[in-house]
C-alpha cells in the first residue's frame, strides 16, 4: 500500500516553504530558545526525515487517491475527496481541541495507532493560542 | 464591556509570538524535530570537552529462531549493553505480538519494544475487528511499511515467527524494512556464531526437543564468542496448541552470589523520641445495610 507506484506520484509532492524559525517576544528571532538564525537552518531541513514526515500523509493521500482513479475512475476519489471535506469542518472552535472523530473514521486512522497518536498529541500540547486571534483568522477578519 | 476593536491587536504584538505560531499552525503529532540543530550543535560543544552524550542502551545480542514440525522455536540471550557496560541482565527480549505470534528483536532496546508494542496494538485491534487471529505475514508487512518510512532511524531487527493457519512461519525484518523467509535464523552482533551452529545442524522437520536444544547451542555459541551478549537463555515454543515462554531456559554458570544480605533489620537506627497522638474522631452519619443471609 505504501510503497508501490511512489516514483510515478512523486514529482507532486507539496513543496517546502521553509522551516520556520520560532518567533519569540516582539516577533523577532528567540535565540534562547533556537539559536543563532542562519539562512541554511532556516531553508534546509536539520534531520533527514524532516521532509518526508512534514508531507508524508499529504503524499500517501496523493498516491492513493491517483490508485483509485487509475482503478475506478474520476469518481470515486473526487466523492471520497467531498466527504473528506465534509467531515473537516465538523470541529469546535479553532483553539479548541477537536476530535476529529468523523475524519478519522473515514481515513481508517481509527483501527490504527502508529507515532502519530502516541508522541506530541495535541490535545495535551503545553502552548494554547490566544483565542481572539483564532477566531479573527479563522472568520478571515486579520 | 464594551472593548474597542483596536485593543485585542495592538496586545498580540507585546504578548509573547508563540500566539502568532499557534494561529498559523496547529501542532502536528508524530515525530518533532525542532531540536536536531541543537543537538547537532551540543555534541560538536562536548565531544571537545569531557562530557559525553548519553549513549542509548543497545541489546547488542543473540536471537535465532527455526521452523520445527510441529511450530517454531525462537530463542534469544539476555544481556542489554549501553556503551561498554552491562545495562540489564535479564532483559526480555522476546516479546508478545498476538497469542499465535512473537518477536525476538536485537538492535536499540527502546527501539525494539517500542515497534513490537505497536505492531501487538494495530494486531489486537485487527483481531477484534474480524474475529481472527491474525497471520504472519500480517505483521511483517505492516513491521516493513513502518520501518521504511522512517528509513532506518529506527534501529530494530526483528526476528518474527508464529504459527498460522496457513503454517509455521519465521520472517526477518531490517532495520530498512527489508524482510526474509527462511527456515531458520539468526541475528544480532552474535549472529555469525549462532549462524555457524544453525548451519551444521539443521534439518528440516526437525522434533520438538531436538529443536529446542539445537536452539540453545546456538545461543550458547553466541553468548561464547560475543562480548554484547550473555547471561541467561529465553526460548519461546509456538505451535498450533499454545504457546510455551521458558524464561529462562538456561541459567548462565557465571552468575555471582551476593556476598552479604543488604537489608537492614529493625532496630539498626535507634529511635530517640516517641510522640503519640491519638486521633479524635466523632461519628457523623451511622447506616446499617441489611445482608440477605436467606
Amino acid at each position: 500500500m505504501n510503497t508501490r507506484g511512489l516514483r510515478s506520484q512523486l514529482k507532486d509532492s507539496v513543496p517546502v516553504t521553509g522551516m520556520g524559525q520560532q518567533v519569540g517576544a516582539y516577533g523577532v528571532q528567540d535565540t534562547l530558545r533556537s539559536g543563532f538564525s542562519s539562512v541554511k537552518n532556516e531553508l534546509l531541513p536539520s534531520h533527514a526525515l524532516e521532509l518526508s514526515e512534514k508531507n508524508f500523509q499529504l503524499n500517501q493521500d496523493k498516491m492513493n487517491f491517483s490508485n483509485l482513479r487509475n482503478i475506478q475512475g474520476l469518481h470515486a476519489p473526487l466523492k471520497l475527496q467531498m466527504e473528506y471535506r465534509a467531515a473537516r469542518q465538523i470541529q469546535r472552535l479553532p483553539f479548541l481541541q477537536s476530535s476529529h472523530l468523523a475524519l478519522d473514521t473515514l481515513k481508517g486512522n481509527d483501527e490504527s495507532i502508529s507515532f502519530e497518536d502516541i508522541l506530541n498529541d495535541p490535545s495535551q500540547s503545553e502552548m494554547v493560542g490566544e483565542p481572539h486571534v483564532m477566531m479573527e483568522y479563522k472568520l478571515g477578519l486579520m | 464591556m464594551t472593548k474597542s476593536t483596536r485593543q485585542p491587536r495592538t496586545k498580540i504584538l507585546i504578548n509573547s509570538g508563540m500566539a502568532l505560531s499557534n494561529v498559523l499552525e496547529i501542532p502536528t503529532s508524530g515525530f518533532n524535530f525542532e531540536n536536531v540543530a541543537r543537538n547537532v550543535a551540543l555534541e560538536g560543544l562536548l565531544e571537545g570537552g569531557q562530557t559525553k552524550t548519553p549513549k542509548p542502551m543497545k541489546t547488542g545480542t543473540t536471537i535465532a529462531g527455526l521452523v520445527c514440525k510441529e511450530g517454531v522455536v525462537l530463542g534469544a540471550d539476555t544481556r542489554a549493553t549501553s556503551g561498554e557496560v552491562v545495562a540489564d541482565k535479564m532483559c526480555a527480549k522476546i516479546h508478545y505480538i498476538s497469542p499465535n505470534i512473537y518477536c525476538c528483536g536485537a538492535g536499540t532496546a527502546a527501539d525494539t519494544e517500542k515497534t513490537t508494542d505497536l505492531l501487538s496494538s494495530n494486531l489486537t485491534i485487527f483481531s477484534m475487528n474480524s474475529g481472527r487471529n491474525p497471520r504472519v505475514v500480517m505483521a511483517v508487512n505492516i513491521l516493513q511499511d513502518m520501518l521504511f518510512r522512517y528509513r532506518g532511524q529506527i534501529g530494530a531487527s526483528l526476528i518474527l515467527g508464529g504459527v498460522d493457519c496457513s503454517g509455521n512461519h519465521l520472517y526477518t525484518v531490517g532495520p530498512y524494512g527489508s524482510i526474509d523467509n527462511v527456515p531458520y535464523l539468526a541475528m544480532g552482533s552474535g549472529d555469525l556464531a549462532a549462524l555457524g551452529i544453525l548451519e551444521d545442524r539443521f534439518k528440516p522437520n526437525m522434533e520438538m526437543e531436538e529443536a529446542k536444544e539445537l536452539v540453545r547451542d546456538a545461543i550458547h555459541s553466541g553468548i561464547m564468542s560475543d562480548l554484547g551478549s550473555g547471561n541467561n537463555i529465553d526460548i519461546c515454543v509456538i505451535t498450533k496448541q499454545g504457546v510455551d515462554y521458558i524464561r529462562p531456559y538456561q541459567e548462565s554458570e557465571y552468575k555471582d552470589k551476593r556476598q552479604k544480605r543488604y537489608k537492614y533489620g529493625p532496630g539498626t537506627t535507634s529511635i530517640l523520641t516517641e510522640k503519640i497522638v491519638p486521633l479524635e474522631l466523632e461519628v457523623v452519619q451511622e447506616t446499617v445495610q441489611q445482608m440477605d443471609t436467606a
